[in-house]
């Protein structure tokens, strides 16, 4: 067992566990949107950075993929990682304005605007739908392709794969898939529809 | 009756199965048929046993491999910032003017593909220019009609 600091509550978590599912295992919520349990973690997301605090010097690291410690401090809602995750879920925001799970976090994170030049892409490139297809479903239908901007989730040729059997898996898990409660929305555009609600239970103490 | 060895095959013999021999095995083949056809892409995925999109998403990643056909000679102009600020511009203008073609693309008589490159590590003999891997040195738009001449004479084509 490993003994380490969560959000200022000592705990043990097993050698093997990451910092995000010793956070899970003891109630904390860390937000997600490329992880999923049974799934490889790739971090590629980032919204579930964590402050860690090791040898005094304290920095921004991805829970997902980081594996438990010995001694580290690890705070989940820090100011430094609120600020952090807000401009992560507006730079999502800005690719991927018609997802309502991206809409409800800016909503619960007290996000109310979005600085970035937006550009309506409808996938946030999370390779969840890749590792699904891969790991899970057996097939490797999809991947990514090209690099850089040009980067996409693609079946090769861009044509029909002969490995796709069409199952779904890919649209259950894609975190984007789904409209916002009050319908599309213009990239750049915010729902914020229960805005004061959602602030209100996620940071009770916030004055 | 010898049946020739495909160059997937060859090169499969060559490097070995595993899959991370991946990358060397898309260059020897792509030598072969100066680009990546959809068949060898596919022979290549089913003999390392990885997905066919695995090699499709390699393939597509490197600038170094294309999945269109390649002229024969390969024209390179460096649009690095040193080469840039000593009329690069201007050499890639020509040697669009003498090829008849636009960056990226191959002449119809397949002899020639111009490519761009963002740095080749030799600025300070910039503009640089390369044919077929011989570097050019200081090239200076004059100089391009004469260089892809001299390749054009060789293959009997002025």
């Amino acid at each position: 067992m490993v003994k380490l600091i969560i959000d200022s509550q000592s705990v043990e978590a097993e050698e093997t566990w990451t910092v995000l599912e010793a956070a899970r295992y003891y109630g904390i919520d860390i937000p997600t949107l490329c992880y999923y349990e049974g799934l490889s973690p790739t971090s590629s997301c980032r919204l579930c950075v964590v402050e860690v605090i090791r040898g005094g010097r304290s920095r921004l690291t991805a829970s997902c993929s980081m594996p438990v410690q010995e001694g580290i401090e690890v705070r989940t809602n820090s100011e430094r990682v609120r600020k952090a995750r807000k401009v992560i879920i507006e730079l999502l925001l800005a690719s991927c304005p018609n997802s309502r799970t991206l809409q409800c976090l800016a909503s619960k994170y007290g996000v109310t605007k979005i600085r970035f030049k937006p550009e309506d892409r409808g996938c946030i490139l999370c390779g969840l739908c890749v590792r699904m297809c891969e790991e899970q479903m057996q097939a490797g239908a999809i991947g990514f392709v090209y690099r850089g901007v040009d980067r996409e989730v693609a079946m090769p040729f861009h044509t029909r794969h002969e490995a796709c059997r069409e199952c779904g898996a890919c649209q259950f898990i894609c975190p984007v898939c789904e409209m916002p409660c009050q319908g599309p929305m213009q990239p750049g555009q915010l729902c914020n529809a229960c805005l004061d609600a959602v602030q209100l239970e996620a940071f009770p103490s916030k004055d | 009756m010898k049946k020739e060895l495909s160059p997937e095959l060859k090169a499969v013999e060559k490097y070995g199965s595993d899959r991370t021999c991946l990358i060397p095995i898309l260059h020897e083949v792509q030598k072969e048929y100066r680009y990546l056809p959809e068949k060898a892409l596919r022979n290549i995925a089913s003999m390392l046993d990885i997905s066919l999109v695995d090699v499709y998403g390699v393939a597509t990643y490197f600038r170094s491999f294309s999945l269109e056909p390649k002229g024969k000679h390969t024209v390179t102009c460096c649009m690095g910032t040193a080469c840039h600020v000593r009329n690069s511009p201007g050499v890639l203008e020509e040697a669009k003017r003498t090829l008849g073609i636009d960056a990226g693309e191959t002449t119809e008589d397949m002899l020639f593909s111009l490519e761009t490159v963002n740095c080749l590590g030799a600025c300070a003999l910039g503009p640089i220019m390369v044919v077929d891997g011989e570097y050019h040195g200081e090239v200076t738009p004059a100089k391009v009609k004469k260089i892809i001449g001299k390749v054009k004479h060789q293959e009997g084509r002025d």
